[in-house]
């Protein structure tokens, strides 16, 4: 029998228990899977922005050694292959729904993006196959292409799609415009900012792959993937590309390395795979090439915006309006929609009490990859939007930039607060946050460090970001009534063995996150049995009931909840158990530490002792139990959860290169109840990594006809190692009110909130030069070009 | 065509028949079935297939199998000995520098040969070393601290 | 990558031989550069003859002043190296500074130059140093052995087997790299030598180069970074991309040099 946990293990830095096959070479990635007799498939793709298939000639490819077979789209047409969904639709300003043009797996005689899938070669090794896709003639006819979204939405641009006019998908807005307008007409002061927020390249660290199989004496398809939620790919891919019912078809997204975003979508591959599996009757083979991914992961961000601050005599804020251009790529991708609508527009009351708040959004059908929800999705747009507006409203109006952040904070005393753009946020404490950054940062020695950097001949700019976002996706009523097909939220199973140790499947998916361990923290915890007896499952549809996967940082607090919600469900069946065994009144059953008790007695018994009596029911209370002691929870959350803090950074410059490096980062967030604090640190390095990186060194570059230019790490800037700080990373915490956990999210705000704060660092630097705006990334040339248009004023 | 390479792999010889155009990684990979290097680019820039050869790091996406004909090479399964591992693998779970996984048997491999040259790194040494390999979900910080505490442990 | 074949032989001769039996046979020595332009399928050799085995090829030596370093010399190696710490300790930083340390561990000087990247380091060096390229046939100076992007004076079946340097009052190597590749943007080699200041520059222009409004200002102002103040250097002909104008490039060749200067003291 295991011993009772000597103490609580919510709370505490415990070690990864997934490190160790991961640290010896054992993780076992897609790529890392093989079948025997499997093939091997390559993507041809196209190489046009844009252009007419005139014709596609494959024979001479066909002839080549190894080659199994060639299929192009007419083949997975006449196959009755459909498109790949969109999962959510965002209606206008006049009520009518977006434009949603058909996504094939494989184009059928148009290509909309460089990259976008023309045939695919299956042979015996992946030399073959590549050596044949060489051989493949296609007759393109070249069309103009619309690339940038400012181009494709200018008079004349070329059309991506004939039945989206303008280039445009849908035009959202939210909030009230009359009000706003008004308060604009009163207004003492306005500050406005012309926002680029650039465009990224995920770049998760393994390469997506897909591996189909079929088995044909049941008739059982298996796509091995690298997925964040293989629940979400087996609805997809099975009810709407490749009409397979769920119970012919398993989805397994085993270890997976990295996604942040970028493998929750159904992508072509996976379909083609698994359907050419069943045609071939051979296990498929698919991985990409890190070339491929730079063409074909949905990218992320890459909207233009236009914001305006109407603000009183005093600073305080009286009205927001932001008017943004967003591009959607040339294909809807799974979440795309609702990026920068209800994942944006929602955010953009912030931290702050503006009253009056109206956005309007133009999504934009562009001939390049899809874009999509990555790394936070939709709330760095806002955050970076909003926290450069608040400081260009600190500078219009000469009040110090902390203090115009405290005049418009939330008070810590005013949730639940409803915004006036549609959320509820539950609990924070912004001004805690602000206080506790600036004191951690050492805020006040700021200019003796300016003073030593100047001495040096450097620049030296400080720059804060206080945030808040929207995460713990999501209310599945609410949800539905904003446009999206599916519902959010999580499942939790917890089967406790006979002897006592417990499995519990999650229809989370861990790809770093480091589930396997918090979650049996959590579990450990709500059972009262040590960590070495509970282990996590997930990432298997043939294992987990369902699940819709693990992004928008909402793992913990909805799939965590869930498998408290199953948790609580064994103890009280247990008690039920227990008082029979104990000869007790259930209501005298009190659990704790992994013991029943009967209150106010030394009688008890350990949940293994029920475990067995619930397996080995010979002294049991059949007639109302049943046997077995497995409970599912089905999670639905409340509401988002609304993790929030401060963020500041602090910059030095070369002026005469332009050069900038990050000197210090102090972050100091809400992020609810923190499990682990040791895994909550770790979330957030990264997502700071990401924020300095876009700020400072990535960017994604189309050239004007569509040809991407920064199409490998030789030209798109990965941040490294040399590029970053150590960081400070603390937190102040308030509780989410309406979960269990009382936990927030952790994955995203990193990301979310570091980006403003790099850039207030950069221009606060370089405002003796008259420096008021510049455009991430602030790469050296373009520091250096405004320290040289400084120099001449 | 195919031609045969020995070589000798985690202490273990090895003979195999490939083609010429064969990557170590490859060779690793697909004939010797030690999936713990990866691929993670095509431009020998994220170093999540770095290995030892004769001792020192490489980049085995970038080196053919018969270039390595009668080298020893390590991988990160031929790192922990008789079941115990070594202090920069205890050192990477120690101070949480992995997370999805995927650059960690590059990255420990790297980092090992870092303490070979130099016993104990600055932290601009370390960061600087680094260079050729990118994590996506670290941030770094924790992998710095890594292999800082690996360097002590192992005496630096 | 395409098929090819692939010999290993231990002569300068032999390798010769293989390469002169297949016009499309490429010699590879750390294969750095090589591979990765095999895998994206932008070259097409039929044959890989592999100079990793030749020992004439191998080695650093030194005689007085001179320092000659074997073709297929890592670049880890030379960085390592006591007698080039001792003689150019600028050329060993140069070599410490080549990729990362992985690519260090396989690279070679040899095929560093032999391929002349414009944004390499190596071809730098060797053109700010003076120093003699020595093939299986001749003996060329730097400044006649760099021709161009990619291209250099070696003929057919001409392979470079060592470079000679001779020991510089002084010299440093400064670099500012493009912040993805870590390749040179603007990579500069600043030497006093015997037969006088050169200055030369990779990563700007088509391939590497000499700065010769800078070594004027040097020679007739004297060694010293206030030398360079407001000498520009003309953008005309300079590499621009995504990552630097020539402009901006022109602009980090003066300020490179400045910093070279400095640092060679």
């Amino acid at each position: 029998m295991p011993d009772a946990p000597s103490n609580y293990q919510i709370g505490a830095s415990v070690k990864r228990r997934e490190d160790l096959r991961f640290l010896t070479g054992n993780g076992n990635y897609t790529d890392d899977i093989n079948r025997p007799g499997q093939l091997y498939a390559y993507i041809l793709r196209s190489t046009q922005a844009h252009a007419e298939i005139v014709s596609i000639d494959t024979k001479a490819a066909r002839a080549m050694p190894g080659v199994v077979t060639i299929y192009t789209g007419a083949d997975m047409a006449a196959d009755g292959i459909g498109g790949l969904p969109c999962g959510w639709q965002i209606h206008s300003k006049d009520g009518s729904p977006m434009v949603e043009p058909s996504h094939p797996p494989i184009v059928v005689d148009r290509v909309r993006h460089v990259g976008d899938n023309v045939a695919v070669v299956i042979a015996d090794s992946l030399a073959q196959a590549k050596d044949a896709a060489e051989a493949i003639a296609i007759d393109y006819k070249a069309l103009p292409a619309a690339v940038s979204v400012t181009a494709a939405v200018a008079p004349g641009a070329p059309l991506v799609w004939d039945t989206a006019p303008g280039n445009q998908c849908y035009d959202w807005h939210l909030g009230d415009k009359a009000a706003t307008e008004a308060a604009f007409a009163a207004a003492k002061t306005i500050a406005k900012v012309d926002i680029v927020n650039n465009r990224l390249i995920p770049n998760a660290m393994e390469p997506r792959a897909a591996l189909g199989d079929f088995n044909p004496s049941s008739g059982e398809y298996t796509l091995f993937t690298t997925s964040q939620n293989p629940h979400v790919i087996r609805l997809l891919m099975g009810a709407f590309v490749l009409k397979l019912p769920e119970h012919k078809l398993r989805v397994v997204a085993p270890d997976v390395g990295g996604g942040f975003g970028s493998k929750i979508y159904h992508y072509a591959e996976e379909a083609i795979c698994t359907w050419a599996a069943g045609k071939l009757k051979r296990p498929v083979k698919w991985t990409a090439e890190r070339t491929e991914s730079f063409m074909t992961d949905a990218h992320g961000r890459d909207h233009v915006t236009h914001a305006e601050m109407a603000m009183d005599g005093e600073g305080r804020f009286l009205a927001l309006r932001v008017s943004t251009k967003a591009n959607m790529g040339a294909y809807l991708s799974t979440f795309a929609p609702a990026v920068p609508t209800y994942l944006y527009g929602t955010l953009l009351a912030g931290v702050y009490k503006t009253p009056a708040i109206y956005v309007e959004v133009q999504a934009v059908f562009t001939n390049t990859t899809p874009v999509d929800a990555y790394r936070g999705a939709g709330r760095p747009e806002a955050t970076f939007l909003l926290e450069r507006l608040v400081d260009e409203c600190a500078r219009v109006t000469g009040i110090d930039r902390a203090d115009i952040r405290r005049r418009n904070f939330i008070a810590a005393d005013a949730f639940p607060y409803q915004t006036p753009v549609a959320l509820q946020y539950d609990s924070g404490d912004y001004q805690g946050c602000l206080d506790a950054a600036l004191a951690a940062h050492n805020y006040a020695g700021f200019p003796a460090r300016k003073a030593e950097s100047e001495k040096a001949g450097k620049l030296r700019g400080i720059g804060l970001s206080t945030y808040v976002e929207a995460c713990g996706i999501a209310p599945s009523a609410v949800v539905g009534s904003l446009g999206a097909r599916a519902g959010l939220f999580e499942v939790g199973k917890v089967r406790v063995h006979p002897t006592g140790s417990v499995t519990v499947f999650t229809g989370t998916h861990s790809h770093g996150q480091g589930h396997e361990t918090t979650f049996a923290q959590v579990v450990a915890d709500a059972l009262g049995v040590g960590m070495d007896q509970v282990d996590i499952v997930h990432g298997d549809t043939a294992n987990v009931p369902f699940g819709m996967g693990t992004y928008g940082s909402r793992s913990l607090a909805v799939g965590g909840s869930a498998i408290v919600k199953a948790c609580d469900k064994i103890v009280a069946k247990a008690k039920k158990i227990a008082a029979h065994l104990l000869e007790a009144a259930e209501a005298d059953i009190e659990f704790k530490d992994g013991m029943f008790k009967v209150a106010g007695t030394d009688r008890q018994k350990a949940l293994a002792e029920i475990s067995l009596a619930a397996y080995v029911p010979h002294n049991y209370p059949i007639d109302e139990l049943e046997p077995g002691l497995e409970e599912t929870a089905f999670y639905d959350p409340k509401n988002f959860t609304f993790p929030g803090g401060t963020h500041i950074c602090e910059v030095e410059i070369d002026p005469e290169t332009g050069v900038t490096r990050v000197t210090q980062f102090t972050a100091v967030d809400d992020v609810g109840r923190v499990i682990n604090p040791m895994i909550v640190e770790g979330q957030v390095h990264g997502g700071l990594a990401q924020g300095i990186g876009q700020a400072l060194l990535e960017q994604c570059v189309y050239d004007a006809a569509g040809q991407l230019l920064t199409g490998s790490m030789m030209d798109y800037c990965m941040p490294r190692a040399d590029d970053l700080p150590l960081f400070y990373v603390g937190q102040h915490t308030t509780l989410c009110t309406h979960n269990p956990l009382g936990v927030k999210g952790c994955g995203e705000v990193g990301a979310i909130g570091s980006p403003p704060a790099v850039m207030n660092a950069v221009i606060d630097a370089l405002k003796g030069y008259g420096v008021t705006n510049m455009d991430m990334p602030a790469t050296p040339e373009k520091v250096w070009r405004a320290v040289q248009s400084g120099r001449k004023h | 065509m195919q031609v045969s390479v020995s070589l000798t792999v985690n202490g273990k010889a090895v003979t195999a028949a490939v083609e010429p155009r064969t990557l170590l990684v490859q060779l690793l990979r697909e004939h010797l079935e030690l999936t713990g290097t990866h691929v993670g680019c095509d431009t020998s820039q994220c170093g999540a297939c770095v290995v030892h050869v004769d001792g020192a790091s490489a980049k085995s996406c970038t080196l053919l199998a018969v270039q390595c004909d009668g080298t020893s090479i390590t991988t990160i399964e031929g790192l922990a000995k008789d079941g115990v591992l070594h202090p920069m693998q205890e050192a990477f779970r120690e101070h949480h520098g992995l997370q999805c996984g995927f650059c960690t048997p590059g990255m420990v491999m790297s980092a090992v040969d870092l303490l070979q040259h130099n016993a104990k790194p600055s932290e601009t040494e370390i960061r600087e070393w680094l260079e050729g390999n990118i994590c996506r979900c670290t941030g770094y910080h924790n992998i710095v601290k890594a292999v800082q505490h690996a360097a002590q442990q192992m005496g630096g | 990558m395409y098929a090819f074949t692939y010999q290993k032989p231990t002569t300068i001769a032999a390798a010769v031989a293989a390469l002169g039996a297949d016009a499309d046979a490429k010699p590879v020595s750390g294969g750095q550069t090589l591979i990765p332009t095999l895998k994206q399928r932008l070259a097409a050799p039929t044959a890989l003859v592999d100079l990793a085995k030749i020992p004439e090829l191998a080695g650093i030596t030194v005689a007085g002043d001179t320092l000659t370093i074997g073709a297929m010399t890592r670049h880890a190696t030379v960085a390592d190296s006591a007698d080039v710490k001792r003689l150019i300790p600028a050329l060993a930083a140069l070599a410490e500074g080549i990729g990362d340390p992985q690519v260090r561990n396989r690279g070679t000087i040899g095929g560093s130059i032999a391929n002349n990247d414009p944004a390499a380091d190596y071809p730098a060096g060797c053109l700010g140093l003076g120093a003699t390229i020595v093939t299986n046939r001749r003996e060329l100076a730097a400044d006649a052995f760099f021709t161009g992007m990619f291209s250099t004076a070696l003929d057919d079946g001409e392979l470079v087997t060592a470079v000679k340097f001779t020991k510089p009052k002084r010299a440093a190597y400064v670099k500012f790299p493009n912040p993805a590749s870590r390749y040179a943007i603007v990579g500069v080699f600043v030497a006093e030598t015997a037969g006088g200041i050169r200055v030369a520059v990779t990563g700007a222009g088509a391939g590497v180069f000499r700065a010769t409004a800078l070594e004027a200002a040097l020679a007739s102002k004297g060694f010293a970074a206030a030398s360079l103040d407001g000498v520009a250097v003309s953008a005309d002909g300079l590499n621009s991309d995504i990552h630097a104008s020539a402009e901006y490039r022109a602009h980090l060749i003066t300020v490179m040099a400045k910093r070279a200067v400095a640092a060679a003291g």
